[in-house]
C-alpha cells in the first residue's frame, strides 16, 4: 500500500469535487491540506480548554499553557533541537526572517554585508534588503547556475570576513533544488557568518536534525506541514538567541517593568510579545505527530518518487520546458514548468477546470525569474496524500493545453 | 476545457494591435503584481484624440486580448473619453466571465494606456 492510500482518507477537503472533476490538490509547496487530527485537536481545544496562556491561575489558563508549551517539546522533537529555549513561535517563516532581520538588523553597521542567494523566496530577500538599507550595509547575492545549482565557487568568494549573515534556502521553492546547507553553514561559520536557513519547504519534505545542522536560525510555517496557519517557528541557537536583543516588546516578554525600562523574560518567551496563536501551535502539535507516525524518510521516499514521475512524464510532452534539478535525488517534492505559447496562469486556469490545483506565477521569487529569463512558471508540488494517478491526471491534461487556448 | 470566451481566445491568438510605433507621443508600462507580466502601450495622438497605439508584453490570454480590445476602444476617441473609461466598459467587450482573480489580467491595459495618456514615468 502507498503511503497516499494509507493516508489520503485523512484528508477531508480531498473528498471535494471542483468543476466536476476530483479535486487533484498539486500546490502543497504553497499550503498543504490538513488531516482530520489537526482539525480536531484545534476544535477540541476551542471548546474545551480556550484560555489565555501563562499568567491565568484558572484550570482553562492552566490547560492551554500546558497544550501551548507541549506543542513546543513536540516541535523540539520533531526537528532535532536541543532545547525547547530554541524553539520560538512566529506567525510563519516570514515573520522568523524579519524577527532575525530585525534582532540582527540593528548590530549591522556600514560596510557589513548580508549574503544572500538568487533562488530565494521574497519573505528571505526583502527584510535583508530593509536592514541593510537602514544601516548602510550591503546584499549580496551568489548566483544560480544552470538554472538549477547555487554557484558554489561564488558562495567562497563572496563569504567575507565583512559576511555579518548568510541567509539561504535549504529547498527551493521554485526550482527544488535541495542545497548543501550543512557546507554552507560550516563555510560561513569558517569567516564568523551567523547563519540563516529557510526551512520552509524542507521541514514538511525531510527528516531534520537541526542541532547537526548547526545553522543559528532555522525558519519554517507550520501550514506547509499539514498544520494550520498562522503559526511558524524560529528556530535559534541557545547561545545566540541569549545574546540578541529581542525585535518586539510587548506583554509575555518581560520579566519586571519599570516606567522607563524593563527586564527581559527568559528564552523562548523573550521572542513571543503577545498572546501567541495558541490554536494554531495545538494544531502543529497534532500535525507534528501525524508526520512524526508516519516517519519522515518514508514521506521523503514518496514524495521522492511522485517527482520522479513527474519529472519523467512532463518531459515527453513536446513544449514543455522544466526548471531545476532532473534528479529527483537532490531536489523536493516541486516542479516548475512552462508549455510553450501557454501562460502560466492560462495553464493553470485550464487545469482548474480539470479540478487539477497548481501554482502559476513567479512564486515570489522575481530575481529568479529574471536569472531564468522568464515571467513565471506552473509549479506543481505533492505532500504526503497526493497519488501517482494525479501526477497521471497533471500529465495528460498539460499535453493538452496548447491545443486548448 | 473552454475556459475563456472565444473572443478572448480569438484576441490572444490574433491581437490586432500588438507591436510598437515608430514615434509615439505617448508610452507607458506596468507590471501585473500578481504574477510579473509587463504591458507596455504607445499611442500617437493627434488632436487631442488617439489617433493610433499599439501594445507588446508577454502576458495571458486575458490580458493580451484585454489590451488588444481596448486600443479598439479607443482609437479615434478623444484623450478624455478614453482617462475615463472604467473596467466595466472593458469588461463588456471581453464577452467573458473574469473571476476576480483575473480581474488584474483586464484593469493592468486600462491603467497602462491612462498612465500613457497622463504622461506617467515608468518605474525601474
Amino acid at each position: 500500500m502507498s503511503l497516499a492510500e494509507r493516508t489520503r482518507r485523512d484528508f477531508p477537503i480531498l473528498q471535494r469535487v471542483v468543476n466536476g472533476h476530483p479535486l487533484a490538490y498539486l500546490d502543497s509547496a504553497a499550503s498543504s491540506q490538513k488531516p482530520a487530527s489537526v482539525l480536531e485537536a484545534m476544535t477540541r481545544y476551542y471548546e474545551r480548554s480556550h484560555a489565555n496562556v501563562h499568567r491565568s491561575i484558572h484550570t482553562l489558563g492552566e490547560e492551554a499553557t500546558e497544550l501551548y508549551e507541549s506543542a513546543r517539546d513536540a516541535v523540539r522533537g520533531f526537528i532535532g533541537a536541543r532545547a525547547r529555549e530554541e524553539v520560538i513561535f512566529t506567525r510563519g517563516t516570514t515573520e522568523g526572517v524579519n524577527l532575525v532581520a530585525q534582532a540582527v538588523g540593528r548590530t549591522l553597521k556600514p560596510g557589513d554585508e548580508i549574503l544572500v542567494t538568487e533562488m530565494e523566496h521574497h519573505s528571505n530577500l526583502i527584510p535583508w534588503q530593509m536592514a541593510c538599507r537602514d544601516r548602510g550595509a550591503r546584499l549580496v547575492a551568489v548566483p544560480v547556475l544552470d538554472g538549477a545549482h547555487l554557484d558554489m565557487a561564488a558562495f567562497d568568494r563572496l563569504l567575507s570576513p565583512r559576511t555579518r549573515v548568510a541567509a539561504f534556502t535549504h529547498i527551493s521553492n521554485v526550482l527544488g533544488t535541495i542545497n548543501p546547507v550543512a557546507l554552507m553553514t560550516q563555510k560561513a561559520h569558517e569567516r564568523g557568518a551567523l547563519v540563516l536557513v529557510d526551512g520552509a519547504q524542507a521541514v514538511p519534505h525531510l527528516p531534520l536534525d537541526l542541532a547537526g545542522l548547526g545553522a543559528d536560525f532555522y525558519v519554517f510555517s507550520g501550514h506547509k506541514m499539514l498544520g494550520p496557519t498562522g503559526i511558524g517557528v524560529l528556530y535559534g541557537r541557545r547561545e545566540i538567541l541569549e545574546e540578541l536583543e529581542p525585535a518586539w516588546g510587548g506583554g509575555e516578554m518581560i520579566k519586571e517593568v519599570w516606567i522607563d525600562h524593563a527586564q527581559w523574560n527568559d528564552l523562548p518567551w523573550r521572542f513571543e510579545p503577545g498572546t501567541p496563536p495558541i490554536a494554531a501551535a495545538v494544531g502543529l502539535h497534532a500535525a507534528v505527530e501525524y508526520l512524526d507516525k508516519l516517519g519522515m524518510a518514508r514521506v521523503s521516499a514518496h514524495e521522492q518518487a511522485l517527482t520522479a514521475q513527474c519529472l519523467d512524464a512532463l518531459a515527453a510532452i513536446p513544449g514543455v520546458s522544466i526548471y531545476g534539478p532532473r534528479n529527483p535525488e537532490i531536489k523536493g517534492a516541486v516542479v516548475a514548468f512552462n508549455v510553450e505559447g501557454v501562460h502560466p496562469h492560462d495553464g493553470a486556469a485550464l487545469l482548474d477546470q480539470r479540478g487539477i490545483a497548481v501554482r502559476a506565477g513567479h512564486h515570489c521569487a522575481q530575481p529568479l525569474m529574471k536569472r531564468l529569463g522568464i515571467v513565471g512558471t506552473l509549479r506543481a508540488s505533492f505532500s504526503v496524500y497526493t497519488t501517482a494517478a494525479e501526477v497521471e491526471r497533471l500529465a495528460a491534461a498539460v499535453g493538452t493545453l496548447q491545443s486548448e487556448l | 476545457m473552454a475556459l475563456y470566451g472565444d473572443l478572448i481566445r480569438e484576441r490572444f491568438r490574433h491581437p490586432r494591435f500588438r507591436g510598437s510605433l515608430a514615434a509615439p507621443d505617448a508610452s507607458f508600462e506596468d507590471v501585473n503584481p500578481l504574477c510579473g507580466d509587463r504591458i507596455r502601450i504607445e499611442c500617437r495622438l493627434v488632436d487631442g484624440r488617439v489617433a493610433d497605439a499599439r501594445f507588446t508584453g508577454d502576458s495571458c490570454a486575458i490580458a493580451a486580448a484585454a489590451a488588444d480590445l481596448l486600443i479598439e476602444l479607443a482609437l479615434g476617441e478623444p484623450v478624455e473619453r478614453v482617462q475615463g473609461l472604467g473596467a466595466p466598459a472593458l469588461l463588456e467587450r471581453l464577452e467573458a466571465d473574469i473571476r476576480p482573480s483575473r480581474m488584474k489580467c483586464v484593469t493592468l491595459p486600462l491603467d497602462v494606456l491612462q498612465g500613457a495618456l497622463d504622461g506617467k514615468e515608468v518605474a525601474r
